[in-house]
């Protein structure tokens, strides 16, 4: 397997992007990598892309030939790749895999979600298709819910507390301050999270990420030849990918997140590191419940204490481990396709230190952390700079 | 899901009786049924088998904000029930005192209207539970 690095990164505003379509989301971010990376667009040779559910909020298939089609890059290969809220980073690890492989030298990966063109009632059913569509939905139960369910047992089973949940978001929203880029660039406080009212108890609106309109990209090279286009290529030097069950009853646990746990210990095995070297991590916070679970399941803490760490403040940035810098999927926003994708651009810019005033002080290696639903799919990826 | 009108006949048997299935080697049952034990995979065979209608709620939430179709049912109730022969299901908990719906309270199935597909569309009944 040859060695993979990331030698351009971009993205566009996550938002509300009422004058902008699809499509040019996706070219933005899309021209926005290659100029990072000083490369001519013929030099690429296939596009990775992840896309959720571009049918249900924009009517719209086909997302690979549109993608090569408007940045102006076909007849070179295409590939929309869907697993729900990990659809990017499932497109990072495929495109991983196409060069490490010796298909391919360059390849672009993108991620793209335009979700605020339909009503917010129809975008819960469409999300709510990262679940069971027989089984879960057809009950009644929104995305939230299920979490919520997670969120229910794990405050059983640990004594996690619903200002503990908050301190997640309160710490997510202070990261987005210093994010140009982030839906939300506002402080808020743990009384306006306890004050926002359930959307399925005891999850309330603020625990909650929104619906988002964005696009990221990312361009990869063989690192035998990154340094011809960039002189701080990051190298992703350990990428891991796992199923789990796709609806949430089916699991053996419920307050943690199997497909988490295998992508992790098999992406830490890889790379020979522990938990303990991660000094910048991207984690799932698709709901305050999500970023607990995962920095537990990384391995990042103990069982049980990650509502506990994250009050005491642990988790914030350049506190024991910083995590979710970019202000997460809460504060930055989950345009869903697009969210594996933008992990990687943030954990790009902290390795070559262009986070600004969200820099975590001598960051070395990064994590990302990506799931699909309630934790059907899970990608790992392991990121340090390149020699 | 609108529309679907097989779908919903196709399983109505196995939501009106909580038939599901279970693995004639390994003994694994399942809700819903499935083609294949995820354990033995193909070296085994699955037998048809109607589940426990009572159970125990393993955790829950209170339902405000919903999904196209059940807005007139918000708020309502949402739990992992464990059946008395130990397989975990999602299901609607209604009739019940909210107090009264906590970790570890015993329910039993009842028979409901579960989702209308607009004025003019398909009716799908199914099995709620409620606190005993
Ligand atoms: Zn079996």
């Amino acid at each position: 397997m040859r060695k993979v690095s990331i030698v351009g990164a971009g993205m566009t505003r996550f938002g509300e992007h009422w004058e902008t379509s699809f499509r040019d989301l996706i070219v933005e971010a899309g021209v926005k990598a290659l100029t990072d990376a000083q490369m001519p667009g013929q030099d690429v040779q296939a596009i990775f892309g992840g896309c959720m559910a571009s049918s249900r909020f924009i009517a719209q298939e086909h997302i690979g030939s549109l993608i090569a089609d408007q940045v102006g890059l076909k007849p070179i290969p295409s590939t929309r790749c869907e697993a729900a809220c990990a659809s990017g980073g499932v497109a990072l690890h495929s495109g991983w895999l196409a060069i490490a492989s010796g298909r391919y030298d360059v390849v672009v990966v993108g991620g793209v979600e335009k979700m605020t063109e339909i009503g917010t009632s129809r975008a819960a059913l469409a999300l709510g298709g990262a679940g069971d569509q027989e089984w879960e939905l057809f009950n009644g139960a929104s995305f939230p819910s299920i979490y919520a369910l997670m969120a229910c047992r794990h405050m059983h089973d640990y004594g996690t507390t619903e200002e503990q949940m908050a301190s997640c978001a309160v710490k997510n929203h202070a990261n987005a301050v210093n994010n140009e880029y982030a839906q939300y660039r506002k402080k808020i406080t743990i009384e306006q999270v306890m004050n926002s009212g359930y959307v399925a108890s005891p999850l309330k609106l603020f625990d909650c990420s929104p619906l988002t309109d964005g696009a990221a990209a990312v361009v990869l090279c063989a690192s035998e030849k990154a340094r011809k286009y960039s002189d701080a290529p990051v190298e992703i030097f350990s990428t891991s990918q796992a199923s789990g069950t796709l609806s949430l009853a089916s699991r053996s646990s419920f307050t943690s997140i199997d497909a988490t746990r295998v992508a992790a210990r098999d992406a830490f095995d890889h790379a020979r590191l522990t938990p303990k070297d991660v000094d910048v991590a991207e984690v799932h916070d698709c709901f305050t419940i999500a970023e607990i679970m995962a920095i537990e399941d990384l391995g990042f803490f103990k069982k049980g204490e990650g509502g506990k760490v994250s009050e005491e403040g642990r988790t914030a940035l350049n506190a024991e481990i910083s995590v979710n810098t970019s202000g997460g999927l809460k504060a930055c926003g989950h345009p869903v396709g697009a969210t594996g994708v933008k992990q990687a651009v943030e954990i790009t810019w902290q390795l070559r230190g262009e986070a600004g005033k969200r820099q975590v002080n001598g960051a070395e290696i990064g994590l990302t952390h990506n799931v699909g639903g309630s934790g059907g799919t899970a990608v790992v990826n392991l990121y340090k700079r390149g020699d | 899901m609108k529309d679907a009108l097989p779908l919903i006949w196709r399983r109505s048997k196995e939501r009106y009786r909580l038939l599901g299935n279970r693995c004639q080697s390994c003994n694994q049952a399942y809700y819903p049924s499935r083609k294949i034990c995820s354990k033995c995979r193909r070296a085994s065979k699955l037998v048809p088998e109607e589940m426990p209608k009572k159970g125990k709620v393993i955790s829950f939430t209170q339902v405000f904000s919903a999904p196209e179709g059940f807005e007139n049912e918000a708020p309502y109730f949402l739990a992992l029930i464990e059946l008395d022969n130990g397989v975990i299901i999602l299901s609607q908990i209604v009739d019940s005192p909210s107090e009264r719906i906590v970790i570890g309270a015993p329910v039993k199935m009842v028979f409901r209207r579960v989702f209308e597909d607009g004025s003019q569309g398909a009716i799908a009944y199914g099995f709620k539970f409620k606190v005993e």
